[in-house]
């Protein structure tokens, strides 16, 4: 099934969303890697409001207010504050490489979207920068505040159900052993 | 030779490396989309054909991730080393940072402050070879954190079948790796020499030995696919490389690389300098 959704994220649409459903979002998109999670899990105020949000595990390469670069970076590595992303209101979290057995943190509230990984100059053609929060930070590691349109398809790899596709593929392997 | 031949030489091959494929790569990721039976795997390999064209046409970085600046030297052994050789690199890094340009990606490993640059103590990291011939060979070869990340090195056992121990390590890493990858595997030497054997396998991509392509169907029957997500193209190309080892160890080391295998070349000569 394809789904076109648009900024805030709504419980329901995200009760729409199955393993396997492609994915564009349009709206804002926060990007938040390693440093972001960080300051999330001391329970840190963040400059954004991230109800119905979309967060994007990604460092872009931007230059002069332009994307010109913006895959996803590997979530395994934040995977771990899944939960207090949610807490915080995150509906969607676009990334690769899936979160592992952190996934179950999503259930009833959350879906997790997988974007080709290095594919960093598709993805430009549908962000827009509106503003750097926290630029101490730096590039990579900043909470850049994007603006998409019509960016996807991506790939509803965990469902708020528990339908994982990383799990399944893991399994397939077991199989053909 | 001239320093700024030598400089102006690490900006276009860094340039060149960052916004187009070499042409073998493009075509494995091709021909793998016809082999693909998985439809999401599929999906996966299209946007990736669409994301090298769209970087090729655009001059801009491939990925976001421009990593670090990881460089192969073939120095001819009739050439006079010129003393500037590793300044005027990190010179040619530093201003392709600034003109490509390329995400500042280089921070200390304990106050993780980034020097804003791509340079500081250790990089550019650069690899030197020795050859016949009195030219300068300077190879870009940089390398993201995805599939650095998911690279590793084992000291096994002597009883330990150390290609069965590759595969299930590569398939449980691959997804995490920006699958399709290619597998730069050293086996043998020491502790460091196994790394570096790896690191060359995949500086000599790609690879046609029997075991090469019978360890590279062993980890694409496993199915861990593109992107983790399940498929037949979890590797693109293995390359193995040995070197004689304690009799009591056996060291093995593997360095992925994303199927984002960015690399070019440039001669630098007496006289000047050209993109090979």
């Amino acid at each position: 099934m394809e789904h076109r959704l648009r900024t805030p994220i709504s419980q329901d649409e995200v009760a729409a969303l199955r393993a396997g459903d492609l994915v564009w979002i349009s709206g804002t998109v926060y990007t938040a890697r390693d440093r972001v999670h960080a300051l999330l899990a001391t329970g840190e105020e963040l400059p954004v409001d991230l109800v119905g949000a979309v967060i994007y595990h990604c460092g872009p390469l931007i230059r002069d207010a332009t994307v010109l670069s913006a895959g996803p970076t590997t979530s395994g590595r934040v995977g771990r504050f899944t939960r207090e992303v949610v807490d915080r209101g995150v509906r969607l979290i676009v990334g690769k490489g899936g979160i592992s057995e952190d996934a179950e943190a999503l259930r009833g509230r959350a879906t997790y979207l997988a974007y080709p990984g290095g594919c960093g100059a598709l993805a430009a053609r549908h962000l827009l920068v509106r503003r750097l929060h926290l630029p101490d930070l730096g590039m990579a590691e900043g909470l850049w505040e994007l603006e998409a349109e019509g960016w996807g398809p991506m790939i509803v790899a965990i469902d708020s159900f528990g339908g994982d596709l990383y799990r399944e593929a893991k399994r397939s392997e077991m199989r053909s052993e | 030779m001239r320093r700024e031949d030598l400089v102006c030489a690490t900006v276009a091959v860094l340039a060149e490396a960052e916004t187009v494929l070499p042409s073998w790569v493009e075509e494995a990721i091709r021909e793998a989309v016809e082999r693909e039976r998985n439809p999401i795997a599929r999906s996966q390999l299209s946007a990736i054909l669409e994301n090298i064209r769209i970087a090729a046409e655009g001059g801009v970085p491939l990925c976001q991730d421009t990593g670090l600046p990881v460089f192969c030297l073939e120095i001819g052994r009739d050439l006079s080393i010129p003393p500037f050789l590793e300044e005027a690199i990190a010179e040619g890094v530093r201003r392709a940072t600034e003109e490509i340009p390329l995400r500042p990606n280089a921070v200390d490993p304990l106050t993780r402050k980034n020097s804003g640059d791509n340079t500081g103590p250790g990089m550019p990291d650069i690899i030197i070879d020795l050859v016949p011939g009195d030219c300068l060979r300077i190879t870009a070869f940089p390398k993201g954190a995805g599939s650095e990340n998911g690279s590793f090195l084992a000291m096994l056992n002597p009883a330990d079948d150390p290609l069965d121990f590759v595969a299930e390590e590569v398939a449980k890493r691959a997804g995490r790796a920006c699958a399709p990858v290619f597998v730069g595997v050293g086996i043998g030497g020491t502790f460091d020499l196994a790394a570096r054997l790896a690191k060359r396998a995949l500086l000599h991509m790609p690879g046609s030995s029997d075991l090469d392509m019978a360890l590279l169907s062993e980890i694409n029957r496993i199915g861990t696919g593109p992107m983790g997500l399940g498929g037949d193209t979890t590797a693109l190309a293995v390359r193995i490389e040995t070197a004689l080892c304690h009799t009591a160890s056996l060291p093995v080391a593997v360095n992925l690389q994303c199927w984002a295998n960015r690399s070019s070349s440039a001669t630098v000569r007496g006289d000047g300098w050209s993109i090979d």
